[in-house]
């Protein structure tokens, strides 16, 4: 698998140096965005060698494919439109982590300087210890514990001082979700199902659990399954029960399919309150998508907002991936990591001959100074010392089938 | 009336385990064999519904006759191919082919439908039945499943006891020798627990995923565990005893998650099978044989 990509890419990149001789001899530079495949651009030696890794193939290949062209179109608009030019080679790691290392492996043979990625948790806790060892700056768009970045509480991993969130940590969102739902007020008595083999799951409840007793919040009922839990009548029953009027749900969203028909099942309607992870819902194949009328969420992007920057985003994926289907939180996540890098590359004025530890260290003094903001599709960044991402997240609730705005 | 909807959950939750169960106790009871493929079996008998439903537009009930269709056909074809071949082999290699067999359908089915899981469309469309002014919901599905799996008992004691069939199963189950010489022909009468069992596992995915509505290629397997357990928990081999076995687990599930923890529930479920096996090693209706040496 990883010959047959290595094989695509090197023709890939042949392509594109004949292809950007024969633009050259035009007098132009644009790249082809058009096309399926991500493009490169090796016209010249002013181009940051960005490297990225997330599962195109296997059961996780939907977040790495959408982090894969998230971070293409991204690419694409430097290179039409700004001073900052990048050339981006993404390689799978089909979500496992001795993959992840030795795809590391191959583009540090391919003289990558920075890294985007990876998008999984799993093998960016291997990929990140690498790059620590050999100072490759790492901003990852999706893989949110607090093993990635290390050195905080929660974690038993050594501080990476190199590597950087574009995502949430599991913690913020548990208490980001506290406080959202403390300051708008949304319920008196509030219930919590959890997913307790999982670390994403238990690590928003925990923080969440700390900040509700902060803030006066009256969790009334908490409850647990596991990953292979189908019947959710005793949670659901208890969380009735005992009269809560706010469910929240930190958990992805196909267990969270089955808790809503269970609650339909009993007659019961409280507030759900979902977190990024209910994020898909809607696509599920077959959803009664009525079920999830209602239901509320923290997440950082939404396909379907207004606003100009978004729209051309979903324009200019859609265009690349050649589908008509949305791009999710994750492409959003990987696009603002490619401008944010390249923001903190301009801010910094570095160059693309430097070495990949020169931008490391240049890169790491940028994003921890305070001054340094980046807005983006998923909301204005900033980061601390330890590479978490500090951003406001959106709340929002479904209605008719889509996403609107809380605020 | 909260210890009311815990038996009205568990009642329902041990229904499926118990149509699971009877298919397992069926090829048990007869083949003497554990086919673990089971289990993924009702998971394609679900996609197969899902797809009549879903994509050609079929009603319900067409969709159930096409997966019991599609099941039986499979069963006979796995049988054929991957059992039948180790007919004479030791057990020990009949049951690695099955877990073979077991993760082959996972496989394919992720290859054919993908890992994203798909939102089943329930057989049963009525409004839940609710009593005491809302204080007790009753889902009509659950009433479906536990009636059908009532139907599934009787009409299968009756079938093993009635018909000529069902006497030449039983006679396999004794003595496979002794019955071939007597005229019966095993392969045939194994073929054919085979293709029942295959056609109740279908109903019983239909059933499962009704009541819990995501379908991925990993559905069958957890369940098919717990049916298992169900089967043994009863008594293997007898089709009372997997009934009993299932409806019983299903309450201690639900039991164990309500009043002990939701942490401990499969912990308590499989712990209550290690005691029982203890003390009555052949299960609760099994009947136990001694080896002679």
């Amino acid at each position: 698998m990883k010959a047959n990509i290595s094989r695509r890419n090197f023709l890939q990149l042949s392509g594109a140096v004949a292809g950007s001789a024969i633009l050259a001899g035009c007098g132009g530079g644009a790249s082809d965005a058009g096309s399926d495949e991500p493009t490169t651009d090796l016209s010249d030696a002013g181009i940051f060698k960005v490297g990225g890794i997330g599962p195109t193939t296997g059961a996780a290949a939907i977040y790495g494919t959408a982090t894969k062209f998230g971070a293409q179109v991204a690419v694409n608009e430097l290179n039409a439109s700004s001073d900052v030019l990048m050339e981006l080679n993404w390689q799978d790691d089909a979500h496992d982590p001795e993959q992840s290392v030795n795809a590391y492996h191959n583009l540090l043979d391919w003289g990558m300087q920075i890294l985007v990625g990876t998008t999984t948790t799993g093998p960016c806790v291997a990929v990140s210890a690498e790059t620590n060892a050999d100072r490759i700056f790492q901003l990852t768009p999706s893989a949110s514990s607090v093993d990635v970045i290390g050195g905080v509480e929660g974690t038993n991993e050594p501080a990476k001082d190199n590597v950087f969130q574009m995502c949430f940590t599991d913690p913020n969102q548990g208490i980001a979700s506290a406080q959202y739902i403390s300051e708008q007020g949304l319920g008196t008595k509030i219930a919590v199902i959890y997913n307790n083999a999982d670390a994403y799951s238990t690590g928003i409840y925990n923080k969440f659990m700390e900040k509700s007793a902060e803030l006066n919040l009256d969790v009334v009922s908490e409850t647990t399954f596991t990953d292979d839990t189908v019947d959710f009548s005793v949670q659901v029953g208890d969380a009735k029960a005992k009269g809560a009027d706010l469910l929240f749900l930190p958990m992805y969203y196909t267990p969270a399919s089955l808790i809503l028909a269970e609650a339909q099942k009993q007659a019961y309607a409280p507030k759900f309150f979902g977190v990024d992870g209910m994020d898909g819902i809607l696509t599920l194949e077959g959803f009664d998508t009525s079920l999830a009328e209602g239901v509320m969420l923290l997440t950082p992007f939404v396909a379907s907002a207004d606003d100009e920057a978004t729209q051309n985003f979903v324009a200019a994926y859609k265009e690349l991936t050649g589908s008509d289907e949305d791009p999710n939180q994750f492409a959003a996540d990987a696009y603002d990591c490619v401008k944010a890098v390249a923001a903190a590359i301009q801010a910094a004025g570095l160059t693309a001959d430097m070495t990949a530890p020169e931008l490391c260290e240049a890169l790491i003094a940028q994003f921890t100074d305070p001054s340094f903001k980046v807005a983006g599709l998923t909301g204005e960044a900033t980061w601390s010392a330890t590479g978490e991402v500090s951003k406001s997240p959106k709340g929002m609730v479904i209605q008719n089938g889509v996403y609107v705005s809380m605020d | 009336m909260g210890l009311l909807t815990n038996v009205i959950n568990g009642v329902s939750l041990g229904s499926v385990y118990a149509i699971i169960a009877l298919g397992y106790t069926m090829v048990y009871g007869i083949a003497k064999m554990l086919n673990f493929a089971h289990g993924d079996i009702i998971m394609v008998g679900g996609y197969l519904c899902f797809c009549a439903v879903q994509y050609l537009g079929l009603p319900p009930l067409v969709g159930v006759v096409l997966a019991c269709a599609g099941c039986t056909c499979l069963g006979i074809v796995i049988e054929r191919l991957a059992y039948k071949p180790l007919r004479e082999a030791p057990s020990l290699a009949v049951l690695i082919t099955a877990i073979g067999v077991s993760y082959f359908l996972q496989n394919s089915a992720l290859l054919i439908w993908k890992s994203d899981p798909k939102v089943f469309p329930s057989v049963v469309k009525l409004p839940t039945l609710s009593f005491f002014g809302g204080q007790l919901n009753v889902s009509p599905l659950s009433i479906v499943t536990v009636l059908t799996c009532i139907a599934v008992m009787v009409g299968l004691t009756l079938f093993t006891q009635r018909t000529k069939m069902g006497k030449a199963m039983r006679a396999c189950s004794e003595d496979k020798g002794a019955a071939q010489l007597m005229g019966i022909d095993v392969n045939a009468t194994i073929s054919m627990v085979f293709a029942i069992g295959s056609g109740l596992a279908a109903i019983a995915g239909v059933l499962l995923c009704s009541a819990y509505p995501t379908l991925m290629p990993t559905t069958g397997s957890l369940p098919g565990i717990k049916a298992f357990t169900a089967a043994v928990f009863g008594g293997i081999g007898s089709i009372p005893g997997a009934m009993l076995g299932g409806i019983l687990l299903g309450i201690i599930e639900i039991f164990a998650k309500a009043y002990i923890g939701t942490e401990l529930a499969d912990a308590i479920v499989f712990g209550v099978l290690i005691v029982v096996l203890l003390v009555r090693p052949a299960g609760l209706l099994g009947t136990f044989v001694p080896e002679k040496v």
